[in-house]
């Protein structure tokens, strides 16, 4: 650090820093690492984005992108230039307003709500108490775009799309908030920070085994918040053409697309902790590696590793199961998840009481 | 407390502002979204008091959920916008009653805080691990809870009844039963019949 | 027994399971992609693709303007005019072929009695400006110059078939 900043312009910046008013120190430091966070996050997507079209293309016997850059690793960039630079449609006779601020209505709530999530052991951008209920409420919020987009647009088939998904994501909301009781009967916090903490001590510690269940039912209830692959009938390409967004071009489908892989990245980011212990380590537990070894102390890495499991998952699913028709999607949201979110809370309570798992 | 302050009357200016074009916006559906952003904005009001439980659960439920709802039904009804500011200056009695009556109401609670002891007009800073979820929870389950357990019963009822109410068998009507279909094997629907075949063997 | 068995594989998602490991297994099977401009797939000497107009070896046109292949064509894509030539044949003077109305069907190739028009397997040719779909008599039988060797070959390779 000392080698690369000269003495004068470190100390002349410590004198600046510490004449701010604390007030303005906070500010400053927090929309640092908001910046940090954001910036990381939005540069995942678009890799996400190139690990799909090469996991899916790997299912499917082909290669995926290979032409921009080595190994195809420019597409991302190359399909974001593409999209800053086309023209951005705006039906006649939609709401222009609305159709305008739509997709950051997606984007913003997928964004915000890393905020609260604990990187490391030590650092989270908002460590407040209501952590969970935080994320609930954001993911909540989230569906308002989809909704907005769909009417704005003034099209029947992005009105479809939008009824359709606004349908979905209040039904599978109920089972996510059911199966994060779950997780809070377990943690007995809701502070995200205080729920990996929890898990921590090893593999047999994390909330996967003992809620298991509600594990499954939050995964799948992800990957429907999230309008992806099987439960994607708010695009169904085949039947409404793309959904909710089938007016929008350019920059605001950039939004859009933004928006759905930062959810998909948040998504996965909130089930490796609320049921894979977050920054904790798998090796934890391997005690014959010796005290302080650096395999078993908790660090962002196990967290990354376990983000980029759930995100192939989604890549996955969307590779092997088509497409659920929408009466199932929400028989299943209302007559399988709930119940068996219910039955499970009431075993969780019946463990507690009995003083099993992680109770004990 | 002067950013407190300054946060507070900028919140509250939107707030009034919001609620206003609940009322004076012409298109429903811009009416709608006023009121979900009137209701963060009272969220953020009570975010300041540090009663960051009931700011979010009023995001999570109304927001998230309610107004979600109203969005869907305001979106599928066909409002004539040009007619919709017409009726407002039909019941101009009863509103200017019911306005009068709320702020009557307002008046006295500011006036019965302000007299009451220990009641600062600062905004409460709470000891530090205070739990605002943890005392409500703690309150409701052990001094309210048969009132809360009442609510709880009294909503089960009305989704039951909105349930039955909705809910109409028509005669003739064919429904998939799918764990039927799902459990469906080969042996229920086709039946393998053995026959001898009909070679010049059989007829000789 | 079989309700206890299929209520086990309900609950445990099994065929969900089967379904994934289908594509887990394929991910790590090698890619069947060719790589286009570099490789290209193999082509039959009976591939269909741009038009020629071909020559007698002593460089007279095989064209004798029967309209046969206009009268064939089922896309309405070429039309002929004719005329007596300087030698006292009968000739085209027009023969065009609209790229854009034809299905490369190849019945002008089947029709025509001295295998003048013929389908080369040249593919990968596009236009920049319009009116380029237009394929004259001039562009075709220039076409018909350059691959003479590649359509020479090609006939001869299918024609123990015809």
């Amino acid at each position: 650090m000392k080698a690369l900043i000269p003495d004068f312009v470190l100390n002349a910046w410590l004198s600046v820093w510490g004449m701010l008013p604390p007030l303005m120190q906070y500010l400053v430091e927090t929309t640092f690492w908001i910046m940090v966070v954001m910036i990381t996050v939005i540069l995942s997507v678009a890799f996400t984005t190139y690990f799909e079209r090469k996991v899916i293309g790997a299912m499917q016997g082909r290669i995926g992108p290979n032409r921009v850059g080595p190994l195809g690793l420019g597409q991302p960039f190359a399909d974001v230039i593409k999209l800053l630079v086309k023209e951005v449609i705006v039906p006649t006779k939609s709401n222009r307003f609305l159709f305008i601020i739509a997709p950051l209505l997606t984007l913003i709530p997928a964004l915000a709500t890393w905020a609260v999530i604990p990187l490391t052991d030590t650092f989270v951008i908002a460590n407040i108490d209501a952590g969970l209920l935080y994320v609930l409420s954001l993911t909540s919020v989230g569906v308002y775009g989809v909704i907005l987009a769909g009417w704005a647009s003034n099209s029947k088939y992005a009105l479809l799309g939008a009824m359709r998904s606004a349908a979905q994501i209040v039904a599978y909301e109920i089972a996510m908030g059911f199966a994060l009781v779950g997780v809070l009967m377990a943690a007995g916090s809701l502070n995200l920070g205080v729920i990996t903490e929890a898990q921590s001590g090893g593999f047999l510690n994390w909330f996967l085994l003992p809620l298991l269940p509600l594990f499954f039912v939050y995964l799948i209830s992800g990957v429907a918040e999230t309008n992806r692959a099987p439960f994607d009938v708010a695009e169904g390409e085949s039947e409404i053409v793309a959904g909710f967004h089938v007016e929008y071009s350019g920059v605001a489908f950039a939004l859009f697309f933004l928006g759905e892989y930062a959810n998909i990245i948040l998504i996965s980011a909130l089930t490796s902790i609320f049921f894979l212990g977050g920054y904790n380590s798998f090796f934890e537990g391997w005690t014959f590696l010796g005290e302080g070894h650096f395999l078993r102390e908790p660090a962002l890495l196990w967290l990354i590793i376990k983000i980029c499991f759930f995100i192939f998952v989604f890549f996955w699913l969307r590779a092997t199961f088509p497409r659920y028709r929408y009466d199932q999607i929400m028989r299943l949201g209302w007559k399988v998840f709930i119940p068996v979110t219910i039955v499970w809370i009431v075993v969780e309570g019946v463990m507690s009481w009995m003083k099993v798992g992680p109770w004990a | 407390m002067l950013f407190h302050a300054i946060l507070f009357y900028v919140f509250a200016a939107v707030l009034v502002g919001a609620a206003l074009g609940v009322i004076f916006a012409r298109n429903p559906v811009h009416a709608v979204m006023f009121l979900v952003l009137a209701f963060f904005q009272s969220a953020m009001l009570w975010l300041l008091i540090e009663a960051e439980f009931l700011a979010i659960v009023l995001v999570l439920v109304y927001v998230g959920a309610v107004m979600v709802l109203f969005l869907f039904v305001v979106m599928m009804l066909d409002i004539n916008i040009e007619r919709g500011g017409q009726g407002y200056t039909r019941y101009w009695q009863l509103g200017l009653a019911i306005a009068g009556l709320m702020v009557f109401e307002l008046i006295q609670i500011i006036m019965a805080r302000g007299s009451a002891a220990g009641a600062g007009n600062d905004f409460s800073v709470l000891a530090e691990g205070y739990s605002n979820t943890k005392a409500l929870g703690a309150v409701l389950y052990t001094e309210h809870v048969y009132a809360f357990e009442i609510a709880a019963v009294i909503l089960l009822l009305a989704i039951i009844s909105a349930i039955t109410l909705t809910m109409r068998k028509r005669p003739g009507l064919k429904q998939q039963d799918i764990s039927a279909q799902v459990a469906v094997k080969a042996s229920d629907r086709i039946r393998i019949v053995k026959m001898a075949s009909e070679g010049k063997e059989t007829e000789s | 027994m079989s309700k206890l068995q299929s209520y086990i594989k309900t609950f445990t998602m099994w065929e969900l399971w089967q379904g994934l490991s289908v594509t887990l297994r394929n991910m790590f099977k090698p890619a069947v992609t060719v790589h286009y401009p570099e490789e290209k797939a193999p082509q039959s000497p009976r591939f269909r693709g741009l038009h020629a107009l071909r020559r007698y070896p002593n460089g007279e046109e095989r064209c004798i303007a029967c309209k046969l292949c206009e009268a064939v064509c089922p896309a309405l894509a070429i039309t002929i005019e004719s005329d007596v030539g300087d030698d006292g044949t009968r000739r085209t003077t027009l023969y065009d072929i609209d790229l854009f109305k034809c299905i490369y069907c190849g019945f002008c190739e089947e029709a025509c009695p001295v295998d003048a028009i013929v389908e080369t397997r040249i593919h990968e040719y596009h236009m920049e400006e319009p009116g380029e779909n237009i394929m004259t008599k001039d562009k075709l039988l220039a076409i018909g110059d350059k691959y003479d060797a590649m359509i020479s070959a090609d006939k001869a390779a299918d024609a123990k078939y015809r």
